[in-house]
């Protein structure tokens, strides 16, 4: 227990003296009138600020450190403008269960609904896109709810909560005490008891089926649950897909490992979801990408649902034997219980499906001197021997990555998944860095598409003034690729609005006093790759690769999972070893 | 079918806002919502009539219950229940309608709660559906103003699933 001594200080101390005891070192935000209090007294206080260059970064930067350490991220804003830049943020680390406290100022209370300089009502903007947010406008409430807001944040399905904090909050004198009691919310109840009922129900599913399959979502991740899951699958033979969110909670070069499921997906791994007889689903929500058509998901499957939010439960599909629970718990609950099994046929029949596909993959072309991007993913794997941490834009190189970069670990791989949002990357990676703050043992990649790289790169001068590394590998094709795939597929090819054009990457990195090369053919890859990762500082990379390369398999938007747009039987080669 | 939740809230700013934000995000559409004191100071109740099924029943509660203001919700729609909505309605009324109109008002148990020389304010308070059939029977002499607050509703019988929360 710690206790304070009452001592009266102003509320922008408690503010940090709170962080403090949260355990948090370093915050991401930018200043403004309605903070500047707060951020007069941090420089009393043993916690890094790192200066953004723009608010959503911010977010994206707490957001980043919360799914690399698997603790709160903190992102701190002024009122009015600084406030509503974190809301894209806020909504990626609502949709990705990603648990972040914003604090932002406010304009002082007696000025509230006046519509005063920079006053916005961030409480009411960002109410949906929260998990729960508050505003403070009495300095005595002001230690408890920043108590509160860190206990939802990472509690039960953990998410962002905003603290708005009023300016004269901020300067007015208190000598609140935090007695370290428990924080007592009446309503909130994030812990569930697994009763024997639903546990024995699912036994019975698991035991009995022929031809399972385990749908290992992002839960498995946040839950640490990733030796529990391989020891049930080596228990139970049960081969296991991933979602794009929960790759590298199983092992990628894993036997039993198929892959990621849904809309890019390999073939093999959606056919095994619509021929299995049972679906196992740990910690993840149906999402639509992953579905497909939902009437004819997995029709022939019984579904379990292990799930730590019961709102999600037969929100998409409608399961059999739902468990409401933290998935570690419940897998370790199911383990003494499940009969031992090898299930070799089952695999086998999966095992024989892919055979063909991986020949049409692009990884066992010979060359002919073009650069794709799944090359580039390709090499970095094997270069990095799949053990850097990437954080992954939002795109068609978002998509390759997942499909070529095998995450055998854990938090190996940071993604927006849910809401898709570009510009992700670069700030949520300098989260990250702050997480994994050791060079020998944490490797960062950022992988990111020459849109998206544009939404944030102002972001890269931070990464000059703080002094940190991590290795951006632009993928570079010239287009807004990802849409642009869709309008060849689905729109006649008409390209609208999406051929781009860029700055000179390699001179941009140059101007932030940053390292920079540019690779326009596979041959480069390997020595661009070795030279980023021995370079001190943040290294930029400038993939140029094919322009009008797709992503394969494609299940179209609103189509069954198996009816897949499958690569072209042009780029259809002989076996060489991939 | 039309279901009845009654949700327990801590009594706090922006609670109310937070309920209804949740409705509409997720595309329920509201019959009709109520909201008062109770007994034990700081919390309030809620009472929300709307259409829904067994699944979505289901998921509105679940949903409800990942507000953290909210403490206890609960589906009366399969409970035996006391349910009343009170209805203020000003009807014309000349001399000579006005007997009619009292006539109605008594086989309906409603009560005249003011009275002018062209109209009258009744007042009822009942089942929903018992209302209705006073403002059918009422049309015809020409409705005014009308205003209901909506149901409110209580299951019968001693327990109340709030006794817990009191105990804590
Ligand atoms: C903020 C935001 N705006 C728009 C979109 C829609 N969108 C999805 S992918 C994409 C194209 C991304 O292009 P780029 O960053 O170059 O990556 P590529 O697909 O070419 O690899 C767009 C515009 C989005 N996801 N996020
Ligand atoms: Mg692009």
């Amino acid at each position: 227990m710690t206790t304070t001594r009452p001592v009266t200080r102003s509320g922008a101390c408690v503010l940090w003296e709170v962080l403090l005891s949260e355990g948090v070192d370093v915050v991401f935000g930018y200043p403004g009138g309605a903070i500047m209090p707060a951020y007069d007294t941090l420089l009393r206080y043993p916690i890094r600020h790192v200066l953004v260059r723009h608010e959503q970064g911010a977010a994206h930067m707490a957001d980043g450190y919360a799914r690399a350490s698997g603790k709160v991220g903190v992102c701190v804003a002024t009122s009015g403008p600084g406030a509503t830049n974190l809301v894209t943020g806020i909504a990626t680390a609502m949709l990705d269960s990603s648990p972040i406290v914003c604090i932002t100022g406010q304009v002082s209370s007696k000025f509230i609904g006046t519509d005063a300089f920079q006053e916005t009502d961030i409480t009411g903007v960002t109410l949906p896109i929260t998990k729960h947010n508050y505003l403070v406008t009495d300095v005595e409430e002001l230690g408890p709810t920043l108590r509160e807001a860190f206990y939802v944040a990472r509690s039960g399905r953990p998410g962002p909560v905003l603290v708005d904090i009023t300016k004269d909050v901020q300067q007015a004198l208190t000598s609140w005490v935090d007695d370290g009691a428990p924080v007592v919310l009446p309503g909130y109840r994030p812990k569930y008891t697994v009763d024997d009922e639903s546990l024995a129900r699912a036994v019975a599913l698991i035991d009995s089926a022929e031809r399972p399959v385990i749908l290992a979502g992002h839960g498995i991740v946040k839950a640490e649950a990733s030796a529990d899951l391989r020891a049930f699958v080596e228990r139970t033979g049960i081969p296991v897909a991933s979602t794009l969110l929960g790759l590298g909670g199983f092992p990628a070069t894993h036997p039993l490992s198929l892959g990621m499921l849904g809309m890019h997906g390999e073939a093999w791994v959606n056919h095994a979801v619509q021929e299995a007889d049972l679906l196992i689903a740990l910690g993840m929500r149906f999402d639509d990408r992953v579905t497909g058509k939902l009437d004819t998901f997995a029709p022939r499957a019984r579904k379990i649902h292990v799930e730590i939010d019961p709102s999600e439960i037969n929100k998409n599909v409608r399961v059999d034997a739902p468990i409401v629970g933290d998935v570690r718990e419940v897998l370790r609950a199911l383990m003494p219980r499940v009969q031992q099994k090898t299930r070799g046929s089952w695999v086998a029949k999966i095992e024989e499906s892919k055979g063909h596909s991986a020949v049409r993959d692009i990884v066992s072309m010979p060359h002919d001197g073009r650069l794709f991007a799944a090359h580039v993913m390709h090499d970095l794997w094997r270069l990095t021997e799949g053990r850097a941490l990437v954080v992954t834009d939002v795109g068609q190189h978002q998509m390759w990555e997942a499909q070529y970069y095998k995450h055998d670990h854990p938090r190996g791989l940071i993604t927006s998944g849910g809401l898709g949002t570009m510009g992700f990357a670069l700030p949520a990676a300098i989260g990250a860095r702050f997480a994994r703050p050791s060079l020998e043992k944490d490797e960062i990649w950022v992988v990111v598409g020459d849109g998206g790289f544009q939404m944030t790169a102002c972001e890269l001068s931070t990464c000059a003034q703080e002094g940190i590394k991590v290795n951006v590998a632009i993928i570079n094709n010239g287009y807004l690729g990802m849409v642009r795939q869709w309008q060849e597929f689905f729109y006649e090819g008409r390209y609208s609005a999406t051929p781009m054009k860029s700055p000179d990457f390699v001179k941009l990195a140059d101007a932030h006093g940053l390292s920079s090369r540019r690779v326009t053919s596979r041959e480069e890859i390997e020595d661009a790759v070795a030279w980023a990762r021995k370079t001190p500082g943040t290294c930029v990379i400038d993939f140029r690769v094919e322009q009008e390369d797709a992503v394969y398999p494609m299940v179209p938007a609103g189509a069954a999972l198996h009816d897949m747009i499958r690569r072209p039987s042009s780029i259809v080669e002989t076996a060489e070893d991939p | 079918m039309l279901r009845t939740f009654v949700a327990h809230v801590e009594d706090r700013p922006g609670v109310l806002n937070r309920v209804v934000s949740l409705f509409r995000r997720r595309g329920y559409n509201i019959g009709s919502l109520t909201v008062g004191t109770t007994d034990k100071p700081g919390v309030s109740r809620l009472t929300v009539v709307m259409e829904a099924d067994e699944d979505s029943a289901r998921r509105i509660q679940a949903d409800l219950y990942k507000l953290v203001n909210v403490l206890y919700v609960e589906d009366l729609s399969h409970a035996a229940t006391v349910s009343r909505d009170l209805a203020l309605l000003k009807v014309r009324a000349s001399a000579d309608t006005r007997p009619q109109i009292l006539q109605l008002v008594e086989v309906f148990r409603a009560r005249a709660v003011d009275v002018t020389t062209d109209a009258m304010v009744l007042e009822m308070c009942g089942a929903s559906d018992k209302i209705d059939g006073l403002i059918d029977v009422l049309r015809p002499f020409g409705i005014v103003e009308m205003v209901r607050t909506g149901i409110v509703a209580m299951r019968r019988g001693g327990e109340s699933q709030l006794e817990m929360l009191k105990a804590s």
